[in-house]
């Protein structure tokens, strides 16, 4: 075997794969093992009967809306806070992780308050007609509020190392404004709002403690996929939570794949000939 | 394109790059700006592409007043020192931009012919489809270079263009930028702290220490006829030695240079190592050799002389000296400053 100059390689391996197995390979091992002891018809009935289809698309869409909003929101922060200096930009900088760091249950509740008939934007948008707590749209603002941490984070780091030369050469080309952000600077950034999109689509699916506080969890309108795997659990019925769970395990796998070869794709130029 | 530089001025905060320069560079001449880190030279060269605006003068193209024309529309090639490619781009879409998102509209045959040309021109031809991360330093700056010539600019700018490379590949670049520009004849301002490199690509030379220009000429000029004992020190080895002129002479223990036009009273003695002579007997300061270093050329002798200064000098390689010699150094040539 050749020789390693860095010492550790054994003991650091070790723990890693130790607690990889552990903590993720062994629930989902589980995950899957559950919901493959329902023979293959009992399974599918379980994860095509039509509350659980209406679960997935109310799921995905919000997700997807969620996502869409916070790719364009979160690279408009991120933009800001690297880009520019103004008074409160720290305090801004620091208020981005909040988020991640509040517990989700509590986000819930201070989102549904917000946005209740009688709270302070709700009792506004309903002025004209718009409902948000208790349908789809509810469901969206939780999941944007949770995963737009993911995108300023990911872009904002290379939105710093990018070169200011390179924006002066394209000026000097004689690129205006627009060009240079669309021609020079986004394709720089799309490997990282790949990244930022993935992870925020991926928790997004997922979410659960801030979503059911705003959801309403009406079966078939505004039950998410996650709760309606919940209920099974508490009806005891381990089998079918795994099922659904699996779903939803599976497409945030896919997405991960594809936002990966996605990304691949986008860095192709980094790779040397 | 002639430039002209009035009393231009920039200060960036509280700290003043750049304290009223003024300077013409007539129309397809190659001239170097040669300063120390600080002396404002890359600021003047940004200031002349519009990166930079500046604060009090005028900057002319021609007879148009360009001191308030954005870059994007003042007709300025700029090579930068990183090179500043773009790295998602090929090699030949780098060269295109410019072309692509310029007003004047090209179609895409026309601009692949002049890619290619351009790519021609700078021996890049067959590296088209490459990232720039897939080819070395000095083709990622004649890239910048092909990018830059591709939207026909009516100045050339170059900010250190060589600063990033090694040795060997920056003098054949060297010579190679001097020949594209003999033959395109485009009015060219490069920035260096090299003095060799300014003195081996220039026309002319512009001398700059802290935000003024002490010095300009051709690299004859600046070389013969150094100004003053800041020009005399930068451009290569100096000795000093302190000195007293009395009647057009200057003297230093034992041996004497002409000082025509100098005044009586303390003066600085700069003469380069080959402007100095090693003997064993005779005329001369007295002096006692310190080390002796070989190289390719001849042999350098390091030396303290009678007063403990310390000089060095070039002597041929046949010498038979050693360290701790005692000998005498004579000045062969030598410019003399009054001591200010």
């Amino acid at each position: 075997m050749r020789r390693r100059i860095l010492p550790g390689l054994p003991l650091s391996l070790g723990i890693t794969l130790f607690y990889v197995a552990l903590i993720v390979a062994l629930p989902l091992g589980a995950l899957i093992f559950k919901a493959a002891s329902l023979g293959p018809e009992e399974y599918w009935r379980i994860v095509s009967s039509s509350r659980a289809i209406a679960s997935y698309r109310v799921t995905a869409l919000s997700a997807l809306a969620a996502t869409a909003f916070g790719l364009v929101f979160g690279l408009a922060l991120a933009w800001v806070l690297v880009r520019y200096e103004f008074p409160g930009k720290r305090f801004i900088d620091a208020l981005v992780d909040l988020p991640f760091a509040l517990p989700t249950a509590v986000a819930g509740i201070a989102l549904t308050s917000l946005f209740a008939q009688n709270g302070w934007l709700g009792s506004i948008l309903a002025s004209v007609g718009i409902q948000v707590v208790y349908t789809p749209l509810g469901i969206m603002v939780a999941m944007f509020f949770t995963s737009l941490p993911f995108v300023v984070r990911t872009v904002q780091p290379v939105l710093e190392d990018l070169d200011p030369a390179l924006e002066e050469a394209a000026q000097s080309l004689g690129g205006s404004d627009g060009t240079i952000f669309l021609r020079v600077i986004l394709p720089l950034l799309t490997p990282a709002l790949l990244a930022g999109l993935s992870l925020s689509f991926a928790r997004s699916l997922g979410e659960f403690g801030a979503v059911i506080f705003i959801a309403g969890n009406r079966p078939s309108s505004t039950e998410i996929t996650a709760l309606l795997a919940f209920i099974r659990l508490e009806e005891f019925n381990y089998s079918a939570a795994a099922a659904i769970a699996s779903v939803l395990l599976f497409t945030a796998f896919v997405m991960l794949a594809v936002t990966n070869y996605l990304q691949a794709r986008a860095l192709r130029y980094m790779a040397r000939a | 394109m002639k430039i002209t530089l009035d009393q231009v001025v920039k200060t960036f905060d509280t700290f003043r790059a750049v304290h009223g320069v003024s300077l013409e560079i007539e129309s397809g001449e190659l001239v170097a700006l040669l300063g120390p880190s600080g002396s404002g030279k890359t600021t003047i060269l940004r200031m002349v592409a519009g990166l930079e605006y500046a604060d009090a003068g005028s900057i002319h193209f021609g007879d148009e007043d360009a001191t308030n024309i954005p870059v994007r529309e003042r007709g300025v090639g700029f090579v930068f020192q990183h090179y500043a490619l773009f790295p998602h781009m090929t090699v030949g879409e780098n060269v295109a931009f410019g072309m692509k998102v310029s007003k004047v509209r090209r179609s895409k045959d026309e601009i692949a012919r002049r890619v290619e040309d351009l790519l021609r021109l700078v021996r890049l031809e067959g590296l088209g489809n490459r990232f720039p991360t897939q080819i070395s330093g000095g083709q990622r700056q004649r890239v910048a270079l092909a990018r830059a010539l591709a939207v026909d600019p009516k100045v050339l700018l170059l900010d250190e263009p060589f600063g990033a490379l090694d040795a060997n590949v920056r003098r054949d670049l060297r010579r190679w930028l001097r020949e594209i520009h003999d033959e395109l004849g485009i009015t060219t301002l490069f920035v260096t702290h090299d003095q060799e490199e300014a003195l081996d690509l220039a026309d002319r030379v512009v001398i700059l220490n802290e935000g003024r220009i002490v010095q300009q000429g051709t690299p004859e000029d600046v070389c013969r006829r150094p100004g003053s004992a800041f020009v005399m020190k930068f451009l290569g080895d100096t000795n000093r030695l302190a000195g007293t002129a009395t009647g057009g002479i200057a003297r230093v223990s034992g041996a004497t240079v002409p000082a025509p036009g100098v005044g009586d009273g303390p003066v600085e003695i700069l003469a380069r190592p080959v402007d100095l002579g090693w003997a064993t007997a005779g005329d001369g300061i007295p002096a006692q050799v310190a080390r002796v270093i070989d190289q390719p050329q001849g042999r350098r002798i390091l030396a303290r002389i009678e007063t403990g200064e310390a000089v060095e000098l070039d002597v041929p390689a046949d010498m038979q000296v050693a360290a701790s010699d005692h000998g005498y150094v004579s000045i062969l040539r030598g410019n003399v400053f009054p001591v200010s």
